[in-house]
């Protein structure tokens, strides 16, 4: 099965690093449930005959952590394989917008459960077998589904209300039949409330085995139609306009979806069912931006959290494992949302802050570069003259009045830059050093092509381009840059820094309107 | 075990209902039920339009902790504590959600959900650690049922009322407040929130104010009738009235008067649908939400403007009109060409018409006395020869003017001009003519039929 799962991957996707990626999340499955066989091979096992070595083997954390209990072994594997599951399935709704989907099917299923047992108990079978209530629950969880979908893509309404509509009124319907079973003289609807809240504790090793085999089916169903599910995440126009069938993958994604929160629903109740859903995948989405990376942290965060969730509970009393497995998976989240490598709390502000950084040290190298522009005098040996000016010193003050930037935030940027050996402080004042000022020039010369730019080809009031240049300047690539010369350049106005076409504004008497235009550059900054 | 809700409304009390309507009774039980509806579903409206439908279901679900800690705190078990205590995880759940979303770029559902499984299960653990030393059934005390709501009655005016209308009718009357008072802003807000912002309307502090009454209705809901209730009335009365009217002040209305309807119709399929069957009255809250369920059904299948049933219509309509024009026009053509009278069938073929709705536009066209069918053959008469003039000079108008002033290729003007010609009237033709120097021949080099 193995090599069929693989090469099925190797030809849904061309990416080479995913077959691989694939493999070990198989072999952990196959490792999972050889494990969970091993340990269904020789129940309960006899501790008295094997003396332990060590003391901790047999004291409560060593009989945990080893797993010696049967029972622990049952209810670990069974929602760690189930966290991997919907975690991979969780990754697809999530990023289809539809978090909260497993929330609404699995209150959808109430009715099909309730309906189950009525008819059950109507032709005289046993009203609590878990088939026809598994049946009921998947039939009127994909209702519900249906209608979801009906509603979304029939009228205005969008999702977040037909899932609200459906999860109500499905809910409210099962319930009114729950109150009709309750009068039943023969049933009674105490294993239902089980069925929906879950027993993660008591879980059996049908229920693990259930587990399983849904989420064998759900991760094979996952890796085969991976091309195509991903297609239907990201663009659904486009996968229809390729010729994909657009509804009928919804609909199998969809069903997956069921599957997993019906199976997971008895066994581990509602709300962990909905946590394992959400939690696992929008963890994982701090971390990459690779779809199939996703999946696989989804999986492993869903995994690792049910497993430590189901230790935690094990080893201290009075943690029930639903609550704890959905308070570590939340951990998890939390984590992931601050360290997160890629779209983290803590690394977007690092890149913020470096950008700012950047930012400031360029609007510096200019300032000094336009001061020493204003000592070069005239056009004639522009050049000359400014080379030969370039150690001119600029105060700190004149600096600070050339843009609205406080001390403290032009003081920092000189002592980076003074670091970075492009400035040199002398006596209060600021140097270039030959590295800053051809990396002045350079900048300088960026700001004034694009201002040009936009005066020649975009039609900017010469008073407005300072402004706009100062935008966009720091995100100019080289090739752009390199376009802009050759623009120019048709134009006649190649210089090697072309002079400002509007005056350096600074500390000019005329104070209000520069002042007015050094704060509206500011907030743009 | 702790199940989530109400599963047995029948607990403690075994009330015999009946199937005659008892007024003191079953009257303050849809008073009840209509007024929870009320206050929801007046929220509601602005939920569904910002597209939070599922935040009561997120809410009624994460106060758990809020009344765990009250509990453990006050260490009574008296209601006023608990409710402070949900309405603040209530509102903390709106605050994480927002800062989830905001901070970490999350999707507004998904963050929902991670908040509110999450606050759920420390509620779970805070319950159960503490649960030893003092019986405290989260069933008992965190959901009520509406059938209960009768028997605890308190004393207004030297009247006996129930607990739950007092409380009720206070949150009905702050929440229509709010609306009423608020109403400028929170239209603003809700569907244009960068607007409203730059309008000097905060729209963070109505987003919040929103939250808080949202919670503290949740939680007085669900607290004396249950929580699918609330769930239900804060989105399924709104979307119904949403799917009814394009006006917000109008679509408010319509969401209340929906409201007090399912609670009402709620409450008699209660009492009645069960004995059908042969047994006793069944969970009126459940009830109310497949009344308010049934009553969307019926708006969004039959709305005047919204419904799919109307647009379903709308769109057959159009498209007949559009056939029985192309007919009327391709008999005009083949007149034109000397080949009068063409088969039926052979007309079906080359416009891609079914069987069936060929059928239907020649009996609407004959019965207009445009078209008449002798032997299957089709002849224009002289009203239908004057409406295919009307279109073919419409087409070829077209076809000149996208040539002359639009500047496409003659080769893409066909297709254009076939889809224009249905909603062409005779003051844009003449616009066209006048713009196109009132040609004689279209670009492909045929007359362009006067027009008398």
């Amino acid at each position: 099965m193995t090599s069929r799962i693989s090469v099925s991957a190797r030809i849904a996707c061309g990416d080479h690093g995913l077959p691989l990626a694939r493999g070990l999340l198989l072999l952990a499955l196959l490792t999972l449930s050889a494990t969970v066989c091993h340990a269904r091979g020789r129940p309960p096992e006899n501790d008295g005959s094997r003396q332990a070595a060590f003391q901790w083997v047999d004291s409560q954390w060593g009989r945990v952590l080893l797993m010696k209990d049967y029972n622990t072994r049952i209810v670990i594997f069974g929602v760690a394989v189930l966290g991997g599951a919907s975690g991979l399935v969780g990754s697809f709704t999530l990023l289809r917008k539809r978090a909260l989907m497993g929330d609404a099917l699995s209150h959808a299923s109430l009715p099909g459960i309730a309906i189950a047992f009525i008819a059950a108990n109507w032709f005289g079978g046993d009203e609590k077998s878990l088939l026809w209530l598994l049946v009921g629950a998947s039939t009127s969880g994909l209702l519900g589904v249906a209608v979801i979908l009906v509603i979304r893509n029939q009228t205005r309404l969008k999702e977040d209300a037909a899932l609200g509509i459906v999860l109500s009124v499905f809910f409210g319907a099962g319930v009114a039949l729950l109150g009709v079973i309750q009068q039943m003289d023969t049933g009674h609807a105490a294993g239902l409330e089980g069925f929906i809240y879950g027993k993660t504790a008591s879980m059996r090793a049908a229920d693990a085995q259930l587990i399983a085999v849904t989420s064998l089916v759900v991760i094979v169903g996952c890796l085969i139609l991976f091309k195509e599910l991903k297609l239907l995440c990201f663009d659904e126009g486009f996968a229809g306009a390729q010729g994909f069938p657009v509804v009928a993958l919804d609909v199998g994604l969809m069903s997956m979806v069921v599957l997993v929160t019906i199976v997971g629903l008895q066994a581990v109740g509602l709300v962990l069912m909905i946590a394992l859903l959400v939690i696992p995948a929008a963890a994982a989405r701090f971390w990459t931006e690779t779809m199939w990376r996703m999946m696989l942290w989804a999986a492993l965060l869903g995994t690792c959290g049910s497993i430590v969730g189901g230790l935690v509970s094990a080893l201290f009393p009075g943690l029930p494992s639903g609550a704890m497995i959905v308070l570590v998976c939340s951990i998890f989240f939390f984590i992931s949302m601050m360290l997160g490598t890629r779209r983290g709390v803590i690394i977007r502000f690092l890149r913020r802050l470096r950008l700012n950084r950047r930012i400031d040290r360029q609007h510096l190298l200019r300032a000094m570069y336009e001061q020493i522009e204003k000592h070069s005098g005239g056009q004639a040996r522009r050049d000359l003259a400014l080379r030969t000016n370039r150690r001119t010193p600029v105060t700190v003050d004149r600096l600070l009045s050339m843009r609205s930037w406080s001390r403290r935030r032009l003081c920092r940027a000189i002592d980076q830059a003074v670091e970075d050996e492009l400035l040199r402080m002398h006596e209060g004042d600021c140097k270039l050093t030959q590295a800053g000022f051809t990396e002045a020039a350079r900048l300088t010369r960026q700001h004034r092509l694009w201002e040009m730019y936009l005066i020649a080809y975009a039609d900017v009031a010469t008073a407005n381009v300072d402004r706009d240049a100062d935008k966009i300047e720091h995100v100019l690539a080289p090739e752009v840059i390199d376009q802009l010369e050759d623009l120019l350049d048709e134009q006649g106005m190649m210089i090697p820094v072309p002079i400002s076409p509007h005056g350096i504004a600074d500390e000019d008497p005329t104070g209000a309107a520069v002042n007015q235009s050094d704060t509206s550059r500011g907030a743009s900054t | 075990m702790i199940s989530e809700t109400f599963l047995s409304p029948m607990t403690g009390q075994t009330l015999c209902l009946g199937l005659s309507w008892s007024w003191t009774l079953d009257g303050w039980i849809v008073v009840v039920g209509a007024l929870s509806a009320v206050a929801s579903s007046l929220l509601g409206n602005f939920l569904v339009l910002r597209k939070m439908s599922m935040l009561g279901d997120a809410i009624t679900h994460a106060v758990l902790p809020g009344i765990a800690v009250a509990f453990l705190v006050t260490q009574t078990r008296s209601s006023l504590p608990m409710f402070v205590g949900a309405v603040v995880v209530g509102l903390l759940t709106a605050l994480f959600t927002e800062w989830i979303r905001g901070t970490g770029g999350v999707d507004e559902g998904a963050s929902m959900g991670v908040v509110f499984t999450s606050l759920f299960a420390l509620g779970l653990v805070i319950l159960v650690q503490t649960a030893d030393a003092v019986d405290l059934d989260p069933n008992c005390v965190l959901y009520g049922s509406i059938e209960l709501t009768p028997l605890d009655t308190v004393s207004v005016l030297g009247y006996q009322v129930p607990r739950a209308a007092v409380v009720l009718s206070v949150v009905t009357v702050i929440n229509a407040l709010f609306v009423l008072l608020f109403f400028k802003e929170l239209r603003l807000t809700s569907f244009d929130p960068a607007l409203a912002t730059t309008m000097g309307f905060s729209s963070t502090w109505m987003h919040y104010g929103l939250m808080v009454l949202v919670s503290v209705t949740a939680v007085a809901c669900f607290e004396s009738v249950g929580s699918i209730l609330v769930v239900a009335m804060f989105v399924v009365p709104a979307a119904a009235a949403y799917m009814l009217t394009d006006r917000l002040g109008v679509m408010i209305a319509i969401s209340v008067l929906l409201a007090i309807i399912s609670a009402v119709l709620g409450h008699m399929m209660a009492l009645s649908i069960p004995t059908w069957i042969g047994y006793r009255s069944t969970t009126t809250s459940g009830m109310i939400a497949v009344a308010a369920g049934g009553l969307f059904f019926a708006a969004a299948t039959f709305g005047p403007r919204h419904g799919v049933v109307v647009k379903l219509v709308r769109r057959q309509l159009l498209s007949l009109r559009i056939l029985c024009d192309d007919i009327v026009a391709s008999l005009f053509r083949g007149e034109e060409l000397e080949h009068p009278a063409p088969r039926t069938t052979w007309l079906a073929g080359e416009l891609f018409a079914s069987t069936w709705s060929m059928k239907m536009a020649l009996a609407l066209l004959r019965r207009r006395g445009e078209v008449t069918v002798r032997d299957d053959a089709l002849r224009l008469t002289d009203i239908g020869r004057e409406r295919g003039q009307r279109l073919v000079r419409s087409h070829r108008l077209w076809e000149q003017y996208l040539v002359d002033r639009a500047g496409s290729g003659a080769e893409r003007i066909h297709d254009q001009a076939e889809r224009f010609e249905h909603f062409t009237d005779r003051n844009l033709r003449d616009e066209l003519a006048r713009e196109t120097d009132a040609p004689v021949e279209d670009p492909h080099g045929r007359p362009i039929p006067d027009e008398s």
